[in-house]
């Protein structure tokens, strides 16, 4: 697992209090991992926090899943 | 006595939940209450040095069998960051209570005849005082979607109900420090009309954040005298008291409808016995010459008492906040009850745990019904040397033994807005 991808597994396990195992590429923050809405924003800002990205509210929007996180920032940071 | 209510439907109490300087719990509290012990410290929540007030009766951290605040027992690790303290404060005095009482809802019916009345005085301080450095250094976009559910004072009835699945009415209370009283009186007042059967009811402050110590002594209302001796700052009826201490908490009744607690067997701790409001039309902060709107209140809370007179109320339980006001609402007092003043006792047990604002008429109700229940009543500490005298005992320093039927508790705000509650023995 990448640099980013481990990050962002620990920032999901602190936001949403879930255990590590279940922080699956797979996993949805809302379906799998027990967040709501509210969850998913404030997760959004930590990663834009951690990572210093940028992530408009459209690209969020598509932010389902532990992969899709990852997939952005690491496209961002490649950019 | 037929009771009080509205259709003839009597409300009495089947749980508590104390949150306080002293403990968290109602019972360990109490026992700490009527040791005379105090509450009030140095402030530690921040360093208050910059301030002419620097104690105040903060709840002790602690393990939960000891009485301290171990959060996690209250507050899932995962949604303490998404409410301010006072709902953490609320949340755990809340759930004392419910569990106390023993009610759980098995059905729908059950659900929405089960409603929460939690108020605040102040709401999540220090949570908008956060909110606005993370705003004001330019970071507007990084402020935490859970910001205004945070700060919001309904919040506590809403996570209350959430958690429970309280589905009847679901609403709280925001007037200054009268809002405990308001919550237990209005809420009962829904019982009484039918809108529930069960209502969860109270308040809750924590605004011991470096906001809240300011803006009251820019108020000129808390104590600067004695940062060096906290235990004796608080100090109801003094000649030198200057001033309030503020304390947090919080106090959380379970209010029922008396054939609805009689079928399901439930503990009843007391009736509400009577509830009065009135406003002072006068000034923001201070009341009226000879607390006019007190003695209102406190007639009104007879009016509504079905029958019962000064003669039946036994103890009273002052508003009492070691401020100049305290000898306003004796001289009400006084004049209420005339003669019968002359068997009456009344303490102010802010001098143990401070004012706690929105939450002290519920934490002070809760200890009319202990005293009832117990026959003991709370001493008013540190009053060595009454301003002025009065026929009434004011149970300096040290508890009192004594047979107590009916007890009235008053709370007054900011505003002019005033509340007396009448708690009363049950007797069926």
């Amino acid at each position: 697992m990448s640099d980013i991808a481990d990050k962002v597994k620990k920032i999901v396990v602190e936001h949403l209090g879930v255990d590590e195992s279940k922080v699956t590429p797979d996993a949805s923050f809302i379906d799998d991992l027990g967040a709501d809405s509210l969850d998913t924003v404030e997760l959004v800002m930590a990663f834009e926090e951690a990572f210093s990205v940028e992530i408009p509210e459209d690209a969020a929007e598509k932010i389902a899943t532990v992969k899709d996180a990852i997939d952005y920032i690491e496209k961002q940071k490649a950019a | 006595m037929s009771g009080t209510a509205t259709n003839g439907r009597r409300v009495v109490v089947t749980g508590i939940g104390v949150v306080s300087p002293l403990a968290v719990g109602a019972e360990l509290t109490w026992k700490r209450l009527i040791e005379g012990q105090s509450g009030i410290g140095r402030i530690t929540h921040f360093d208050p040095s910059e301030l002419p007030a620097q104690v105040a009766g903060q709840v002790p951290d602690g393990p939960t069998a000891e009485g301290g605040l171990t959060l996690s027992d209250w507050v899932p690790v995962k949604d303490q960051k998404k409410m301010d303290r006072f709902i953490h404060l609320g949340l755990a005095a809340a759930i004392q209570a419910v569990e106390d009482s023993g009610w759980k809802p098995e059905d729908e019916d059950d659900r929405c005849a089960t409603g929460v009345m939690i108020g605040s005085g102040i709401g999540g301080l220090q949570t908008i005082y956060d909110g606005s450095l993370t705003v004001s250094s330019g970071k507007a976009r990084r402020l935490s979607p859970f910001f205004i559910p945070s700060a919001l004072i309904n919040l506590i009835s809403g996570h209350l109900s959430i958690r429970y699945g309280f589905k009847g009415p679901n609403h709280a209370v925001v007037t200054a420090c009268a809002t405990g009283v308001h919550a237990i009186g209005d809420a009962s007042r829904l019982i009484q009309y039918g809108d529930a059967d069960v209502m969860i009811a109270g308040g809750a402050e924590a605004a011991i954040c470096s906001l809240g110590i300011a803006g009251f002594c820019s108020a000129r209302a808390l104590s600067t005298a004695s940062n060096d001796d906290p235990t004796k700052a608080s100090r109801p009826w003094d000649k030198d008291r200057d001033g309030f201490i503020m304390g947090e908490g919080a106090g959380v009744v379970v209010l029922e409808e008396l054939e609805h607690a009689k079928r399901r067997g439930a503990k009843i701790y007391g009736e509400i016995g009577g509830y009065g409001m009135s406003g002072d039309a006068h000034h923001i902060t201070a009341p009226a010459e000879g607390h006019e709107g007190a003695f209102r209140a406190m007639k009104a809370a007879l009016r509504n008492s079905g029958g019962l007179t000064t003669a039946d109320i036994d103890y009273v339980n002052a508003h009492g906040t070691s401020t100049m006001a305290d000898d306003l609402e004796l001289d009400a007092v006084e004049r209420f009850f005339g003669e019968d003043a002359k068997r009456l006792v009344m303490s102010s047990t802010k001098s143990a745990i401070g004012h706690l604002l929105g939450a002290a008429g519920a934490v002070e109700a809760i200890f009319c019904l202990q005293a009832i229940r117990d026959g003991v009543v709370p001493p008013t500490l540190n009053l060595d040397n009454p301003a002025r005298e009065s026929v009434i005992d004011r149970v300096a320093h040290v508890a009192q033994q004594r047979k107590i039927d009916v007890a009235l508790s008053n709370s007054f705000g900011f505003g002019g807005t005033n509340a007396s509650i009448i708690l009363k023995r049950f007797k069926d």
